[in-house]
């Protein structure tokens, strides 16, 4: 098994960054699912870049949330450099996901459930928790209740959204790939034959 | 639904003439300032800019119409809540308390506090404009190759303006993928129980992904049969030459931001002007 690398920017990963920075700032405008709890929503923006992240990589998952939410932040008046930056930490702990789940090899089971689960979460937990209430006081002097109070209805909201529609994502994503040693050379067939 | 957010400004105006570089850093240092004082006449006065070159790069009022309303509804909840949640924030800063008057319980308006949601709310108002100028009024691959003029590796770059070069394509493939699932019948209302919303909205993404999934093949193909990525630097078709205007834009907003640090440093002793001391 060939070793997978973290860190390297090949062209596809530059492609994946591009077109997963598009899809999220779609998403991220256009779907948002409406929870039982007033005025909050499931992003599914952000299970797109642990799904991502999963597939591509830390560099592609980091870089396309950034780019992304910078975009969003522009076009919606929000240019908020303390939520910017915490994006970019989420999706950068996304990304090591990719080292640890073989998805591309069509194997996805409870291991690779459990493990994809626990790094989102913990991305989510750092970004939303720490860095970006952190942040939010360092930068703008924001009042600790508040930019608590937001940050882990942000970071809850993410990790039940990485967390239902990442792992359905990538469940639907290792169906279609043919797992490694599927094939095999059929030598009693050619045996008779011969 | 049919929103596109990437209607460039084509007006032939003083900010479209200037080079990618100097804008880029022009909007990075006004942001910065904006962000790091609370000096209530440092925002206004950064309000009062935004403004003009708002007028000056004739955005229209159709174009952002959607998206003020979105903010005016944000701040005003930001505000409340704020209020709600930290009601003596200001007293805290500027050491203080000027009563205004009481309302009820924990919650009296002191002008502390006024001054510090004001200060915060024109922080927001100020930074807004200046997003929208920048994106509607520069071209994706001139925004490349300014990127790269700035320092960012052109990989990076180049990220940055494919994203802008798919989004519509991928926003056509959304539209199209939502009108087929809602002609099925997909119920997308807020009629639908939260396990069937979920469902519904893995109902458009998925086709979604996949199809991005592809298309990410075959781009990375074609730019890899180009041989893009063999050297170390590359140039940009769309890239202009430094002008005396753009040095002259950067020179007053590096003004603008030295100001505002001297203030911060120099007048205010901290990032908050007291006018209660």
């Amino acid at each position: 098994m060939e070793q997978k690398k973290l860190f390297t920017f090949s062209t596809r990963i530059l492609v994946a960054t591009a077109l997963g920075a598009a899809l999220f700032f779609i998403l991220n405008t256009f779907v948002r699912i409406p929870t039982p709890v007033p005025a909050t929503y499931i992003m599914p923006s952000w299970a797109i870049a642990a799904f991502f992240g999963a597939l591509f990589g830390p560099i592609t998952s980091a870089l396309m949330t950034l780019i992304a939410v910078i975009l969003s932040g522009a076009i919606d008046g929000g240019m908020w450099w303390s939520w910017i930056i915490a994006g970019g930490v989420a999706g950068f702990i996304y990304g090591f996901a990719f080292k640890f789940v073989n998805v591309n090899r069509g194997e996805f089971k409870l291991k690779g459930i459990l493990i994809f689960n626990a790094i989102q979460i913990a991305g989510n937990v750092i970004a939303w928790f720490v860095v970006a209430p952190v942040l939010d006081i360092l930068i703008y002097a924001e009042p600790v209740e508040l930019v608590f109070l937001q940050g882990a209805v942000a970071g809850l909201t993410n990790i039940i959204g990485c967390a239902v529609i990442g792992t359905l994502l990538l469940l639907a994503y290792s169906a279609t790939r043919s797992k490694e040693g599927s094939l095999k050379k059929d030598t009693d067939n050619a045996d008779k034959q011969a | 639904m049919k929103i596109n957010l990437f209607t460039q400004s084509r007006e032939d105006t003083f900010l479209r003439r200037m080079s990618g570089v100097a804008k880029l850093v022009c909007f990075l240092l006004l942001t910065f300032t904006v962000m790091l004082s609370y000096d209530i006449r440092v925002i206004a006065f950064t309000i009062i800019l935004s403004f003009v070159m708002f007028h000056i790069s004739k955005v229209t009022w159709r174009q952002i119409r959607v998206i003020a309303c979105i903010l005016l509804l944000f701040l005003l909840l930001n505000a409340l809540f704020t209020f709600l949640l930290a009601p003596e924030q200001g007293v805290k800063i500027y050491g203080s308390r000027h009563e205004i008057f009481h309302i009820a319980g924990r919650y009296t308006l002191t002008q502390e506090q006024l001054l510090y949601m004001s200060s915060k709310l024109l922080k927001y108002v100020a930074v807004a404009p200046l997003g929208l100028i920048f994106f509607l009024c520069t071209d994706p691959s001139e925004l490349a190759a300014s990127l790269n003029g700035i320092g960012m590796p052109y990989k990076g770059a180049y990220a940055v303006s494919l994203t802008l070069r798919y989004f519509p394509d991928l926003q056509r493939d959304y539209n199209n993928i939502s009108m087929s699932q809602q002609a099925r019948g997909l119920e997308m209302s807020k009629k639908a129980g939260f396990a069937s919303r979920v469902k519904n909205a893995l109902a458009i993404i998925v086709p979604l992904i996949f199809s991005t999934l592809e298309r990410i093949e075959v781009i990375s193909n074609a730019m890899d049969l180009r041989a893009f990525g063999k050297h170390k630097k590359r140039t940009w078709y769309s890239a202009r030459k430094i002008s005396r205007q753009d040095i002259l834009a950067i020179a007053v907003t590096a003004l603008i931001f030295a100001v505002s640090l001297y203030i911060t440093f120099f007048i205010n002793h901290s990032r908050f002007y007291d006018p209660f001391a």
